[in-house]
């Protein structure tokens, strides 16, 4: 019983810190805001390899995301006896406020956020880190500012690939698989879509991203521990990064999209 | 009698209750050469991360011509840094950047110079190490020696005041490790700089210290030249030279 709560209060401090930790990284980020000008350069180069070359793989997630909601929603459909030309409202809603946005981000989690914290975490435990600061450049400016802003701009980025190319999977199945015609379908999509989801669902891939890039450089700054520690960072990154996403996803469900 | 350029004062430092340094004290006069020897894990490696803040002290000061660098704020600090220049035990290169732009960097970034100035230092420091035909190598594809080699270039680049070095011939052999101390006394007569190196390596300590200070315990057990420390009769110091398994330090 008192081994199980000092261990209770051992995961809460190690919590309490991390937080802590996350914060203070995002006021020194707040701070490196005006020296922006000098790491554009990093910055946009940080747009093309966190944010150009994940589009193969979001691209093809998003194809198998709106052909398995428009297949599911049939299903239902079918089971509750409502009419299959409603398929286009449901799965433009669906796809547009929802899967797009979570669903990219997930997957830019596990790719994105994972590699920042490997590569900031091997930095971190091969002095690289430290080597930085020794020649008197701020870590904060030269890696965590171009990739946190990277991620901000580029998860959304993606979620506007991630909308049209789910919504044409969806489509694809609906004319092959339920058999409904394209007009139908596209009918229902535009008869349902409202340009303040698809924004919010941006605003929403925005945090999402900004959140992934973030606690991926805590990770990797606090990283410790040789290649076992890069690991247990990695691991650490990509878990954190999806439960907040969830949790953040919630939160905006009840402020954005009022019932 | 002038200030020392760097004053270590009492300075005590722990991990996770671990005491690493209690209570260290050195003076380096400016334009001194001092080897910082001892076991390892004994806090060599921590004490010199102390000079340019990598590490704050538990207690304890770093005076830098006579002020205390704890209370410097974020614009000093950086300028503090750029006085200094740092070779790290596994040199720490860049892995993104190739040789030449790892030696530019810190010249690029302090932006005093033109893009062309970086260039010509690039490949003046990359000849001074004997590194010229390695400037587009990338860090992956150099040998030990060659790392450091590079490492050393990076350090001198900025043409600091102070060079620190963090177990200069570690891992290399004998005449590449003997190539590097060369560099380092070279170094020393041509840029006329404070060096502070911390290395487990006597022969290293011999060729290139003016001073010798040995760390045990977590605090100074010896300070003196080679010759001293040769013939010193502290039975701590005599085992650490002649390499004995047997006497006071236990493993």
């Amino acid at each position: 019983m008192a081994n199980g709560l000092l261990e209770l209060g051992r995961h809460g401090v190690s919590f309490v810190r991390t937080i802590g930790g996350i914060f203070i990284l995002l006021g020194r980020l707040i701070a490196s805001l005006k020296e922006l000008h000098r790491s554009l350069g990093l910055f946009v180069e940080q747009l093309y390899v966190l944010g150009v070359r994940s589009l193969p793989l979001i691209v093809i997630i998003s194809i198998f995301v709106g052909a398995v909601s428009a297949w599911q929603a049939a299903y239902q459909f079918k089971f509750i006896g409502a009419p299959l030309r409603f398929l286009g409202q449901a799965v433009g809603k669906a796809v547009v406020i929802e899967l797009a946005p979570v669903l990219s981000a997930i997957v830019f989690a596990g790719r994105v956020g994972a590699g920042i914290t490997a590569e900031m975490g091997t930095m971190k435990v091969t002095e690289q880190i430290d080597a930085l600061e020794s020649m008197g450049i701020s870590p904060v400016r030269y890696l965590v500012l171009p990739r946190v802003l990277a991620c901000l701009f580029m998860v959304p980025f993606l979620v506007i690939f991630a909308n049209f190319v789910a919504i044409v999977g969806a489509l694809v199945v609906s004319i092959i698989g339920v058999q409904i015609s394209s007009e139908t379908f596209l009918y229902g999509f535009r008869d349902s879509f409202q340009l303040s989801d698809f924004v919010n669902g941006l605003i929403k891939a925005a945090v999402f991203g900004f959140i992934i890039g973030l606690v991926g450089c805590y990770q990797g700054f606090n990283t410790y521990g040789g290649a076992q520690g890069v690991g247990r960072a990695t691991t650490a990154s990509v878990v954190i990064s999806t439960v907040l996403i969830l949790i953040f996803n919630f939160v905006f469900a009840v402020i954005l999209f009022r019932i | 009698m002038d200030t020392p350029l760097i004053q270590i004062e009492n300075l005590c430092k722990s991990f996770d209750g671990h005491e690493v340094l209690s209570g260290v004290s050195i003076d380096i006069p400016r334009g001194d050469s001092i080897v910082v020897i001892g076991q390892s894990g004994c806090g060599k490696s921590v004490l010199i991360k102390h000079l340019i803040r990598l590490l704050e002290p538990d207690s304890g000061r770093v005076l830098f011509d006579g002020e205390d660098i704890s209370r410097l704020k974020t614009g000093e600090l950086t300028r503090l840094r750029q006085r200094f220049g740092m070779l790290f035990q596994s040199a720490a290169l860049f892995d993104s950047l190739t040789v030449a732009e790892n030696v530019g960097l810190g010249l690029k970034e302090s932006r005093r110079h033109s893009a062309a100035e970086v260039e010509d230092i690039v490949s003046e420091k990359l000849d001074l190490v004997g590194l010229s035909d390695a400037a587009d190598k990338s860090p992956a594809e150099l040998s030990g020696g060659m790392r450091k080699r590079a490492g050393l270039a990076r350090a001198i680049a900025a043409s600091p005041d102070v060079l620190l070095y963090d177990e200069p011939t570690t891992g290399l052999d004998p005449v590449t490790g003997d190539m590097i101390n060369q560099l380092i006394v070279d170094l020393r007569e041509k840029l006329s700089v404070t060096s502070v190196a911390v290395t487990h390596d006597l022969t290293s300590a011999y060729r290139i210290a003016d001073r010798i200070v040995m760390l045990y315990n977590g605090r100074v057990q010896f300070a003196g030249t080679p010759d001293e420390i040769k013939s010193s009769t502290d039975p701590v110091v005599k085992q650490f030279i002649s390499g004995s398994a047997t006497g006071p330090i236990q493993v």
